[in-house]
């Protein structure tokens, strides 16, 4: 599904990474500032790796050697922000519908209700972004990523800005998405990949430190390794 | 007190379609630049940064004669556009418009910069990744949320264009009904013996344009900024 070999220098601090991945949810899990944001940067061309290739789903979208670096936006990568990053300007439905306008799709109202149905975000259509409680907010940056159809779904600590009690909320809505389309999960806490991931990538310091399933987060959460 | 001669009116009609016309044909050039400024790294943008605020520095007669060097009749870009397209400028209210459009041009340019730098790019990678491309980013995103620096921009380069006296006087001239702006007018009457009553009734009409200016911009500024927080 994906196949990430890439290398990138930050200043003092370097990424090295390699690793394939099947459909289902994969986690990328490990410490803070161990480079997974910067990574999933990586895949959705927003930050261009000084080494390496990325294929999606049998599609190259960067090769150094092959001097391939598809931009973001020909990406059709779904990317979930950990602070969601709703256009402020627009109501959520605008929200919702932006991806499906820029990339081209045409309108399909069954496919936008089953989405907004699964995310219990009806409610919300005609509400502007900061109204909105910061669970509603992540359903609807999910639903958003969506509907543009992605080919993989990026998620990056999507749960990291919500306490306790909306993660609760938001975690049943995420193990819906599981057949919906493959997922990169990025976080640092393994007690919410248990319940999302079908496997992992453990990173540290830049590294891939280990590649299995679900007993790779038995140990601790990774801020603990 | 407020009854006008026709030749005032005409004054009057003159100096808004001068002021109204520079500030719309400068916004498009305005709004290039203070993206080129605010989102982009390139040789020479110390110096576009500098040519851009000089007439805000120099005075108004320089930029004037400099236009009049330039875009006159006989000067290389003056001669070269009458020649090809039929456009002059020289003693025409056109020429007006540009003069005034290029001393409003730094006032328009400072506060959308200021509004663009001030997008949040997360914002813009987001519609990246939501398939836009750079365009439609700028379109969708950055400049709807940069709309109150640009409705600040206009206000103020339309203000800068109706009160606009010597860069205009020195490239275009004093011409009743083709370049007799306000300003000019206001000048000319002070100039007369008799004519202080002309003038103090110009005088208040420029107070009451400037007014109304301010005070529309005030209201679409806060209508822009009411559709981010969500009414």
């Amino acid at each position: 599904m994906l196949a990430v070999d890439v290398e990138k220098r930050l200043g003092q601090f370097s990424i090295a990474v390699r690793f394939e991945t099947e459909a289902g949810v994969t986690a990328l899990f490990g410490p803070s500032g161990a480079g997974k944001t910067s990574l999933v940067n990586m895949i959705a061309g927003l930050v261009e790796p000084d080494r390496g290739r990325i294929m999606i789903a049998g599609a190259v979208v960067f090769d150094s050697q092959g001097r391939i670096n598809v931009p973001t936006h020909q990406r059709r990568i779904g990317y979930v922000f950990q602070e969601g990053r709703l256009f402020p300007h627009l109501s959520v439905a605008a929200n919702l519908d932006y991806g499906r306008r820029m990339s081209g799709l045409t309108a399909d109202p069954a496919e936008t209700k089953r989405i907004v149905d699964l995310l219990d975000i009806g409610h919300l259509v005609d509400r502007r972004p900061g109204k909105l409680s910061g669970g509603e907010r992540q359903r609807v940056a999910v639903g958003r990523a969506l509907l543009m159809r992605p080919r993989l779904l990026l998620l990056d600590e999507p749960l990291a800005a919500l306490d306790a009690a909306r993660k609760r909320e938001i975690l049943p809505y995420l193990e819906r998405l599981r057949d919906e389309v493959p997922m990169v999960y990025v976080s640092h806490h393994a007690g919410e990949l248990r319940r999302v991931a079908t496997s992992v990538v453990r990173i540290e310091a830049g590294r891939v430190s280990a590649i299995g399933g679900k007993e790779l987060l038995e140990e601790a959460d990774a801020d603990a390794l | 007190m407020l009854d006008l001669t026709p030749d005032e009116w005409m004054a009057i009609r003159l100096s808004l379609r001068i002021a109204l016309v520079a500030t719309v044909v400068a916004l498009p050039f305005g709004v290039a630049v203070a993206w080129l400024l605010a989102r982009k790294e390139f040789w020479g943008k110390a110096l576009l940064d500098g040519v851009i605020h000089l007439p805000l520095v120099l005075p108004p007669v320089v930029t004037g004669y400099l236009l009049l060097i330039s875009f006159g009749r006989r000067g290389p870009i003056g001669a070269f556009l009458s020649e090809h397209f039929g456009i002059v400028f020289s003693f025409r209210w056109t020429g007006a418009a540009l003069a005034c459009g290029i001393m409003g041009f730094p006032l328009l340019v400072r506060p959308i910069r200021l509004a663009i730098e001030a997008v949040d790019r997360r914002l813009e990678q987001a519609a990246a990744t939501l398939g836009a491309n750079r365009l439609r980013v700028f379109a969708t995103v950055t400049l709807p949320l940069a709309l109150p620096g640009l409705i600040a921009g206009c206000v103020l380069c339309f203000a800068k264009a109706l009160g606009e006296f010597g860069a205009t006087i020195t490239f275009v001239a004093n011409i009743p009904g083709e370049t007799q702006t306000i300003s000019a007018a206001i000048y000319t009457f002070t100039q007369n013996p008799g004519g202080d009553a002309a003038a103090l009734r110009l005088v208040l009409v420029a107070i009451a344009i400037s007014l109304v200016a301010l005070v529309l911009s005030e209201w679409l500024a806060r209508r822009a900024g009411m559709r981010f927080h969500g009414e």
